[in-house]
């Protein structure tokens, strides 16, 4: 057998803290902005007693960054809606957000929802896109956190667009009819029962990976890039800061296109999801 | 034998599988992909769409086996 006391005391854990953890710390919630070196902000929580539970209230780094995107994206759409009254032909920023919505509604809206419903599902579809956007790209400046790297964040968009698809579904087909549509026809009666407990595991294994998927290449790519900058200090040494930099430049220009492709992944598979509960014919 | 040795040990284990898997999966879809694309030409388009909402799925399967070991290696 090999003998494992020592394995935890070789030259990478000579150091008092273990080598890991503050890539963990850089990535988590965490009750303080900090601005290193020039000082912290430390945000308030406080605690609400109702009905003898006490709920624990937090403002945390994560929710300072979801108000500011929230912001962003509230700024830019009213900044382009009162650019209309000017004139019908977009200028500026108001070029590049048309661009945008133009592409969501044409190239992900209409082919899975339809002409139809176009206009009751493209505001909550192109709030998503630019919410995740931003959200996405606030973690990528310096200083900056990822709020869909915490996986409550991911949890309530992926709620919200599986509250959206049931509502589309059962509003376009009824609560029997809609449920009934579930499953396929041409199905032998004595399968109906499985099919349908396949089926409803289905509706929720849906949101549950666009949770997953969003959460976890948010925070994957930050630490591969902490990891690599991490290097040099666990190494000690300055030389393999030419290779660290470059190694980490280079996953940070994928980043940026991750985050990119993640939010249109995720408006893309929301509107299908509802396209799919509204015309329920396979 | 503690058993945060075997921890780790499993965690990285199952990180190189799961990116054996997925690296061998995108590239049989960026294969299919590049082939489509050369027979017609027109259709470059709608084939570059596809394989990236291919992608981003597959890698989605991957991504939950990841979170698995990101939990194993922090017990």
């Amino acid at each position: 057998m090999i003998d494992t006391t020592d394995l935890g005391k070789d030259t990478l854990h000579s150091s008092e803290s273990s080598s890991g953890s503050w890539i963990i710390d850089h990535i988590v919630d965490s009750n303080v902005l900090d601005f290193e070196p020039l000082g912290v902000i430390h945000l308030p929580s406080f605690d609400i007693n109702l009905f003898g539970i006490t709920f624990h209230f937090a403002i945390t780094k994560h929710v300072v960054f979801l108000w500011i995107a929230a912001l962003i994206v509230a700024i830019l759409m009213i900044f382009t809606a009162r650019s209309y009254k000017k004139s019908l032909v977009p200028k500026g920023v108001a070029n590049l957000v048309e661009m945008i919505i133009e592409f969501i509604k044409y190239e992900i809206v209409t082919p899975t929802i339809g002409e139809k419903y176009v206009k009751t599902f493209l505001p909550f579809l192109g709030t998503i896109f630019f919410f995740i956007l931003t959200c996405n790209l606030l973690g990528l400046l310096p200083y900056g956190a990822t709020a869909t790297s915490n996986i409550s964040v991911t949890g309530s968009l992926a709620l919200l667009s599986f509250i959206m698809t049931q509502f589309a579904g059962i509003k376009k087909n009824g609560v029997v009819g809609y449920f009934k549509g579930l499953i396929p026809h041409g199905v032998p009666v004595f399968l109906l029962p499985i099919m349908f407990v396949v089926e409803v595991l289905g509706l929720f294994t849906k949101p549950f990976a666009l949770m997953i998927r969003l959460f976890a290449n948010m925070t994957a790519g930050h630490v591969v890039i902490l990891a690599l900058i991490g290097l040099i200090f666990i190494l000690k040494t300055p030389f393999i800061s030419p290779v660290s930099i470059l190694f980490a430049l280079f996953i940070y220009l994928l980043e940026l296109l991750v985050a990119l492709i993640q939010a249109y992944i995720f408006t893309m598979l929301s509107s299908l999801f509802i396209g799919m509960a509204i015309h329920q014919e396979h | 034998m503690e058993s945060s040795f075997s921890a780790y040990l499993a965690a990285g284990i199952g990180a190189a599988l799961t990116v054996i898997g997925a690296g061998f999966g995108i590239g049989k879809l960026a294969s299919a992909a590049m082939e489509a694309s050369s027979r017609q030409p027109e259709a470059l388009g709608d084939i570059r769409t596809s394989m990236i909402i291919a992608a981003a799925l597959i890698e989605g399967v991957s991504l939950f086996a990841l979170v698995i070991c990101i939990l194993l290696a922090l017990k």
